[in-house]
């Protein structure tokens, strides 16, 4: 039933356990924009926060600058799970927005359905670097402008048009707090990834 | 007292992380951070004789957990945690449930009905 078992490490004695199949979607967007909210409002953990150091491998393939590339720097990046089924979980991973991140971008969009950009209308170019990167890499991704009062300073299509997203990326309002709504987000994009996909 | 018991003060509060891996940054295989995790039976009758970072591992892994879940409750980069669990797979020792291969690296659409489903009976 679509099962996978692993092929890399079958365990030498032939005896395996079953690992259900994981799955992710990554959600980007500037500082303190309601990442971990959003993962939070539907995780059925409360949200992690792993760290991932920028090593000098990383340092060579992105042009980090002269001054960062000195120290080595450590990036928190909070996450959730979701399990859909016996043999299947869904991962979100909340990634920094900004560009001095990239390094760990590659990383966490192999093999991701998709992204959420999550957008606060009072800082709109903070979801710039996340937006051109996976349009660079063809990541099927939405974006989400968060309201976190009910109120929305421009309207959608000012959004739409201040971010110069193609018509096709589908753009939703939502309340990063809400569980309904985090989880109407995410039905989009996996429909998005389904359109783009056949 | 297992270390898994005691989240605030995980295995990389004590040590040096890259001591855990004797200097080693590259794990034996490709491990993508949702990459799946679960201590086979020959793991789990291999605990009491394990070296404390194996035996964390092996431990909280009964039920099956994500390399990025490992990293953050044994307080330990994600890199190290590649490496140790790399060398447990590779003796049998955990089982890995990799993210859906396919050519152009994105889940293919019978993947994605199935995560439709799950998230519409949520």
């Amino acid at each position: 039933m679509g099962f996978r078992h692993s092929e890399t490490a079958e365990p030498a004695g032939g005896v395996t356990a079953t690992v259900p199949l994981p799955v992710k979607i990554v959600v980007a967007g500037g500082f303190a924009v309601g990442k971990t909210t959003l993962v939070g409002s539907i995780s059925e953990i409360e949200p992690l926060t792993t760290e991932a150091a920028m090593t000098k491998v990383s340092l060579g393939v992105d042009d980090v600058g002269g001054a960062e590339a000195k120290s080595s720097t450590t990036v928190a990046m909070d996450f959730g799970r979701v399990t859909l089924g016996e043999d299947l979980i869904l991962y979100l991973f909340g990634t920094p927005g900004q560009d001095r991140f990239r390094f760990m971008w590659d990383d966490l969009v192999r093999g991701a359905i998709g992204a959420i950009v999550l957008v606060d209308t009072n800082r709109l170019a903070d979801c710039f670097p996340a937006v051109d990167y996976f349009e660079s890499m063809d990541v099927p991704f939405i974006v989400a402008v968060n309201c976190f009062h009910g109120m929305l300073s421009h309207n959608v299509n000012d959004v739409r048009e201040a971010l110069a997203v193609s018509p096709d990326v589908p753009l939703i309002l939502c309340d990063a707090r809400d569980r309904e709504s985090t989880k109407a987000a995410l039905l989009e994009l996996v429909q998005h990834a389904m359109l783009k996909a056949v | 007292m297992t270390v898994a018991d005691e989240p605030q003060e995980g295995l990389g509060a004590r040590l040096r992380p890259y001591a855990l891996t004797g200097g080693r940054t590259r794990p034996v295989a490709d491990l993508p951070l949702e990459t799946l995790i679960r201590t086979t039976p020959q793991g789990e009758s291999a605990v009491p004789r394990l070296v404390l970072e194996h035996k964390a591992i092996a431990t909280m892994c009964t039920a099956p957990l994500s390399v990025a879940e490992i990293s953050a409750h044994l307080r330990v980069p994600l890199g190290v945690v590649r490496v140790l669990v790399g060398d447990m797979a590779a003796q049998g020792l955990l089982a890995t449930n990799q993210p859906q291969s396919t050519s152009n690296d994105r889940p293919d659409i019978k993947l994605l009905e199935r995560v439709l489903n799950g998230l519409q009976a949520l």
